[in-house]
């Protein structure tokens, strides 16, 4: 579950404030809006890589406002999948579990479920360089599902990837959710996308957030989720 | 709809031909040659005149002196030291520089730049003052600085350092953050991060950083005449056997011990060129 509640960030001039929104477990939030309107850096204050300025957020069940990003859990796949360029696919799937201290037995059983999972078995002892769009997003997803967070953050993941290749990583993304049941809040401009994938669309409109379940009735967050954030802080503690 | 007769401008149709005729390239491609050319012409001109002027015998000659021997060996043990130390602050810098904002950086930014602008005698009129007040004093009372081999070490430090400074900042700004970021989600502390994802990426980087230092180190002449003298067989490295030779009116020495730095200049060059940029990882393990 992830709930943002009268979230403000300072980015130079740029200001966002008073957002608030829920995501329930299990669910796949998606996030639109126009570039440049504040999508990647709700994003990467829930990931931890932005100060905020006021507001809390929680994320299953824990307000991990002041939490350290690398403890609070969040699998992230950048824009550009940005992955490890010095390192092998494998090293890079593996590279969350050798923090963690896991086994090589355990990190090998791990890489292994991960590459049939994800279909890239092949590409394990490949670097990076050379990798197409559609490979490099699903070794970040990888990499970012290998020690089984909870929540998943995806900024775009799909936005340089060709038709094709984006309805493969539509059942990707399908196949994970059923095996992993991972909450995730996913960033896009593309509505196609939002309503293949979401459970609820969030869209940020010249700083204001307007929630729509189920691609349907659209509500305010004035309207709706205070209340809902309000549930969240009982349940976080927040 | 608009109907214009000049040559290029639409006709009522929208659809007339364009008659625009642009200029040669040429004077501007013969401009840029000639301008360029010339520089180049002047620095290849510099080196065979020089190369001209010694013969191989005058190198073996001055190569058989103790007193060049000396020079030689102090110069290749200073400018190594100097390098090794230079990447050691050059990293941590750069690094600080790239990825952090704070108050004051504008003033560090142009601090680390003094020893770029600064010149080299007042460097070292700089240092020699330094290590006349009671700091400098105290820690001479256990070591030996001022007209010894770490004054020549220091001297050729302070300025090679600056130039190492500014090749891993660029560095560091060349590699893409958002690696760190992802690294800090699954787990990793900045220094983890730092270690495991980032550090690995600046082998070029250390490469073109150290041979530049290295470079540098070797031809400082400026602090060293200044903090360190040039007394024979003690603080002589290359450039102060170049004055010292020239001051006595032995130019062929001088030119020889000259060609010996330019081919060591050369040959750094090299090692730059073909290992700092040539060869990647990413080159070597593509499938």
């Amino acid at each position: 579950m992830i709930v943002v509640d009268s979230l403000s960030i300072q980015l130079g001039e740029f200001t966002l404030s008073d957002i608030s929104f829920r995501i329930e477990r299990g669910e796949y939030g998606v996030l639109m809006g126009k570039t440049g309107c504040g999508k990647t850096t709700i994003l990467e204050a829930i990931c931890g890589l932005r100060p905020l300025v006021r507001g809390r957020i929680g994320l299953m069940g824990r307000d991990v406002t002041r939490v350290k990003t690398a403890e609070r859990g969040v699998g992230y796949v950048p824009q550009d999948g940005a992955l490890f360029s010095t390192m092998s696919v494998r090293d890079n799937l593996a590279f969350a579990l050798r923090i963690r201290k896991w086994t090589a037995a355990q990190i090998d059983a791990r890489v292994a479920e991960l590459a049939e999972l994800l279909g890239i078995g092949p590409l394990l002892s490949r670097t990076p360089f050379g990798l197409s769009g559609g490979e490099s997003q699903r070794v970040a997803l990888g990499r970012a599902l290998a020690y089984r967070p909870g929540v998943l953050c995806l900024d775009e993941p799909l936005s340089a990837l060709d038709e094709e290749t984006r309805e493969e990583m539509y059942e990707l993304i399908a196949s994970i959710r059923e095996h992993t049941g991972v909450t995730a809040l996913h960033i896009t401009h593309n509505t196609s996308e939002a309503e293949r994938l979401a459970d609820r669309v969030l869209v940020l409109d010249e700083g204001r957030l307007v929630v729509r379940d189920d691609g349907a009735c659209e509500q305010s967050v004035d309207e709706t989720s205070r209340e809902e954030a309000e549930l969240g802080s009982q349940e976080v503690g927040l | 709809m608009t109907s214009r007769t000049a040559k290029g401008t639409p006709s009522g149709s929208g659809q007339a031909v364009d008659t625009h005729r642009a200029g040669s390239d040429a004077p501007f491609i013969v401009t840029l040659c000639f301008l360029g050319g010339v520089y180049v012409l002047i620095l290849v001109g510099m080196l065979v005149a020089e190369a001209s002027f010694t013969s191989p015998l005058h190198l073996i000659e001055a190569l058989g002196s103790p007193e060049i021997q000396y020079s030689i060996k102090l110069s290749l043990f200073s400018c190594t030291i100097t390098a090794i130390l230079s990447l050691y602050v050059a990293v941590p810098i750069g690094y600080l520089m790239s990825r952090f904002e704070f108050r004051g950086k504008s003033i560090v930014d142009a601090i680390l730049d003094i020893p770029i602008v600064l010149p080299p005698l007042v460097i070292g009129l700089c240092l020699l003052i330094l290590f006349q007040t009671p700091i400098g004093r105290f820690i001479e009372s256990y070591v030996d600085i001022t007209y010894a081999i770490p004054s020549v070490i220091l001297a050729q430090f302070m300025v090679a350092c600056a130039f190492a400074v500014r090749t891993m900042r660029v560095t560091f700004d060349q590699i893409n953050p958002r690696q760190e970021q992802v690294a800090l989600t699954l787990g990793c502390t900045r220094s983890q991060a730092f270690w495991s994802v980032v550090f690995p990426q600046t082998r070029r980087g250390l490469l073109t950083a150290g041979t530049l230092a290295w470079a540098r180190a070797l031809g400082e002449f400026g602090p060293i005449l200044i903090f360190s003298g040039t007394t024979r067989m003690r603080t002589e490295v290359l450039p102060s056997t170049v004055f010292l030779e020239m001051s006595v009116g032995n130019i062929e020495a001088a030119v020889a011990v000259s060609l010996i730095m330019v081919i060591a200049a050369v040959a750094v060059l090299i090692v730059a060129r073909v290992f700092g940029m040539g060869i990647s990882y990413e080159g070597l393990r593509r499938p």
